[in-house]
């Protein structure tokens, strides 16, 4: 019904697009000046007809399930039912009248069936009637405009203006949708567990707060010692730590060789060849890292007379490593070429030799930007996960040892959150606030390298 | 002192050739940990593509098949296959005792009854003659056949026992064991057996998680770019939506997960692990990806194309439609290609919408439960039979060949069709 309604209109849409044309025309060829090309006048029309209908169709699309429900349950509103009776009185009774029930059937719930089902008709055909109503008019009343010649081009470029800047706003409601997700489980943990006891407690230990009934209520101390996130926090910042160690020289390195020694013919393939690595999935990346990286350090350290975790932070850590190599070495060339040639033909004039003019002139002059495309990277390896869920360990060791295994704000999201969740449990929750710490700390790491960048670039344009 | 000069000079030009090979060696390191990446996958997924068969002679007796003389089609979908199919497989060593019957048969994939089926619906004719049957070997056999398999541990921690060896080392001397293409790893989907195990319904979900991403994020994503490019004032609202847009393009992926969790399936209950909402989560990933391509290619177009069109009584509207966004479209959708690339390869926000839930039927559209290819991986990855190593490594060889598909593809767009204004 819904999908016959929609194609209705964008037909209906479309076809007073060539009504309002041929409107044009005629007027036209009585000798009177248009205001607008003719297709406007078609554009005009056809927006009239289907944008109010549209609205009308989604509004009812939207609240006319609510609304059922609300007038099916107003028969049980005085029997004392909890909520979550009275949503599942409402599924029975949705799946009776769709012939799906298979359960027991009461009188009550059957004569609810019967109103559910007689509601859902009278919505449906009312729905019809009103868009149909609402396209009739508002089509009577641009059809009005389009013949008494009044001006077209301006409102549907103020529509189209409009449409624009909705779709603008798309990312202010990705980061509002970002932030609305997490702040409210957020705040219900720690109402539940104390910021605190999350903050500085060394002890992370979800799995202990998967056992419990629910139907007993939350008992705080239950959780204390459950939920210190100081070993994840801590695992995180080692292992982004191990894998800027492998960054940043091998990146920095081959950056400034491009840049600066490269010939065009080296610079033209190698350049490529480095990026594939960021274009690597980070879940092969991962693979990579629990079935070869970590295997051949175990089977090294062996040899060494070292205990290695098969799913060290080292193997996790050297593999992200390689991944951020790329980010570090395309960013760092760009802001090194960007360097004026000026600066490096005073320095060669001086005498100095190639080596002596990047370490002293060009790099401290590219310091800025530098500094900007490492913190991007140390953005990355914190947010980085797959890598770290397959590569390194789960349980949450507080260590610096590389050889043992540690676990990251991005694992620990993914292993409670993986299968079924239940919200309102202290263990979901607890996955949000880690979340959320981690869009906190990734924020400010790219809102000031953003800044350095910028600011830098500004200094040299 | 004129020693003193020289030597002073050599030390200079020393650590010259020393800071040109540091770069050299960081060039060096960063290919050669591409290439040893690559090596490695090729060399553990290209056996992946082969599939170890065992031909077996298989008599289709209708006395045991319960059949009737003349059966119909139907009788023969409802005919008992599994007594011929256990039978054939003990005739395989005539003095088995029923241990060892049992191992015989676990030498196949439990799929071997529908596969001997299928033969007689093939040719129904076959009743009461022998035929020599193609069944797929169980997946240890397949690795012992492709030598992945260590044969030389002792028995008991072995997945096969020296009875199947011995069994099958015979099939391979008298050529009753051959290897051909695997093409169910293309048509099956996924499975708890790694020699059924194969990629249709990951590989569904991918396409119809990219084309959902594709038609949100692209319309959006072009129609705000325009706005921000040649039609925003200057002022603090739209540079606070740039911020969020730079800031956007580099948020962990992980956390668009929980905003689809949080926000679209306990919410506005869009259906768990479908790829519908995976499309919609990724989607709102690659926009701000897509805006800052299509941004740069529209402030490619020189002013003077935009001059030009309003010297001639052009609207804005109408100078921006015609002329700059068809001017931009080629930057724009290498672009959106790339970005659709790297929604591709994404796997932790589809973790956290449940798209890694076991799905062993082929999704027919973006409301089925599915998986994606990436996902797939870290679930095979995640098993522990030997035989999903090499079809991980495989999955993920088809994976890249869409990456790089999908890249060369922006690349040649870009190339082609993007006019060069000097």
């Amino acid at each position: 019904m819904n999908l016959i309604l929609f194609t209705f209109i964008v037909l209906l849409g479309f076809t007073s697009y060539y009504f309002g044309r041929r409107k044009a025309y005629t007027i036209q060829s009585s000798n009177k000046r248009l205001t607008a090309l003719p297709q406007f006048y078609g554009y005009y029309l056809s927006i009239w007809c289907a944008i109010p209908a549209f609205i009308i169709f989604s509004l009812w699309a939207i609240f006319e399930p609510t609304i059922v429900k609300l007038l099916i349950l107003s028969d049980y509103s005085n029997q004392g039912y909890l909520d979550d009776e009275l949503n599942l009185i409402y599924e029975k009774t949705k799946a009776l009248s769709r012939g799906q029930f298979t359960g027991e059937i009461t009188p009550f719930i059957e004569a609810s069936a019967e109103k559910y089902f007689s509601l859902r008709s009278i919505a449906q055909s009312s729905k019809v009637v009103i868009v149909l109503s609402a396209i009739i008019a508002s089509v009577a009343y641009a059809y009005k405009r389009i013949s008494s010649n009044s001006r077209t081009r301006e409102p549907v470029e103020k529509f189209l203006n409009a449409v624009l800047f909705t779709a603008s706003l798309a990312a202010i409601l990705t980061t509002v949708g970002i932030v609305f997700s997490l702040i409210f489980q957020t705040i219900d943990f720690f109402k539940v567990i104390p910021l605190f006891d999350f903050v500085f407690g060394t002890h992370w230990y979800p799995a202990k707060a998967f056992v419990r009934d629910s139907s007993e209520a939350l008992d705080p101390t239950m959780y204390s010692d459950t939920f210190g996130a100081v070993p994840i926090f801590a695992g995180t910042f080692f292992i982004a730590f191990i894998a800027m160690c492998v960054a940043i020289p091998i990146g920095l390195m081959s950056g400034i060789y491009l840049a600066e020694y490269a010939s065009t013919k080296v610079r033209q393939y190698a350049k490529p060849l480095i990026e594939i690595l960021a274009g690597i999935p980070t879940v092969v990346y991962g693979f990579f890292a629990a079935l070869t990286v970590g295997p051949f350090l175990k089977e090294l350290g062996t040899s060494m007379g070292l205990e290695v975790s098969a799913e060290s932070a080292l193997a996790a850590g050297g593999v992200m490593g390689i991944m951020i190599i790329p980010f570090i070495s395309s960013l760092s060339d760009d802001v090194i070429t960007s360097v004026p040639q000026s600066l490096r033909d005073g320095s060669y004039a001086m005498g100095a030799t190639k080596s002596e003019t990047i370490k002293r002139v060009v790099f401290p002059a590219a310091l800025p930007g530098i500094v900007g495309s490492i913190l991007l990277g140390v953005s990355r390896a914190i947010g980085e996960t797959m890598i770290v869920v397959m590569a390194s360990g789960l349980a949450a060791n507080l260590t610096l040892n590389p050889l043992e295994s540690t676990s990251t704000i991005t694992a620990q999201i993914v292993v409670i959150l993986i299968g079924d969740q239940a919200f309102g449990d202290p263990k979901t929750q607890a996955a949000f606030a880690l979340g959320m710490s981690l869009f906190l700390v990734t924020l400010c790491l790219n809102i000031v390298a953003l800044r350095v960048v910028k600011k830098y670039r500004e200094k040299y344009e | 002192m004129n020693k003193n000069k020289e030597q002073l000079l050599n030390k200079r030009y020393k650590a010259e050739q020393r800071f040109r090979l540091y770069g050299q060696s960081a060039i060096f390191m960063a290919l050669l940990f591409l290439t040893i990446f690559i090596f490695k996958i090729f060399s553990t997924g290209y056996s992946a593509f082969q599939k170890t068969w065992l031909i077996v002679p298989v008599t289709f007796d209708a006395e045991i098949m319960m059949l009737e003389q003349n059966p119909s089609n139907e009788d023969l979908q409802d005919a008992d296959y599994y007594d011929i199919a256990l039978k054939s497989m003990a005739n395989l060593d005539p003095n088995a005792n029923e241990d060892q019957e049992n191992e015989l048969k676990r030498m196949v994939s439990y799929f071997f009854e529908k596969e001997i089926k299928n033969e007689l619906l093939n040719e129904p004719n076959l009743i009461g003659k022998t035929k020599e049957v193609y069944l797929t070997a169980s997946d240890d056999l397949d690795q012992v056949f492709k030598g992945n398999y260590p044969r030389d541990l002792p028995e008991d921690q072995r997945r096969v026992s020296d009875y199947q060896l011995k069994i099958f080392d015979q099939l391979v001397a008298n050529g009753k064991v051959e290897s051909k293409f695997n093409i169910s790893f293309f048509t099956n989907a996924d499975s708890r057996e790694a020699e059924l195990a194969g990629i249709a319904s990951s590989f569904m979900g991918s396409i119809f998680s990219i084309l959902v991403c594709l038609m949100i994020a692209f319309p959006v994503a072009v129609l705000a770019a325009i706005y921000l490019e040649e039609f925003a004032p200057k002022n603090k609202f739209t540079d606070f939506i740039e911020v969020n847009i730079n800031n956007l393009a580099a948020v962990p992926s992980i956390v668009f997960g929980l905003l689809g969790l949080g926000v679209l399936l306990a919410i506005f209950q869009l259906p768990r692990s479908t790829p519908l909402v995976g499309g919609i989560t990724l989607s709102l990933m690659t926009l701000p990806t897509i805006i800052i391509a299509a941004r740069a290619s529209l402030k490619a177009v020189p002013p003077s194309i935009r001059e030009a069109a309003l010297a001639m009584g052009a609207s804005r509207m109408q100078t921006t439609m015609h002329h700059t966004v068809p001017l931009s479209m080629p930057g724009t959708l290498s672009g959106t290609i790339i970005g659709l690339a790297q929604a591709l390869g994404e796997t932790a926000p589809l973790i956290l919408i449940g798209m890694v839930a076991f799905v062993n039927t082929i999704p027919g559209s973006p409301m089925d439960p599915a998986a994606s290819l990436p996902v797939q991986i870290y679930i095979w990855a995640e098993s522990a039979e030997r035989g999903f190593v090499e079809k991980v490594s495989a999955c993920i060889m088809v994976l890249l060949g869409f990456l790089i598909t999908m890249n060369l593809f922006a690349q040649i767009i870009r190339h082609k069709f993007e006019k060069k204004w000097s």
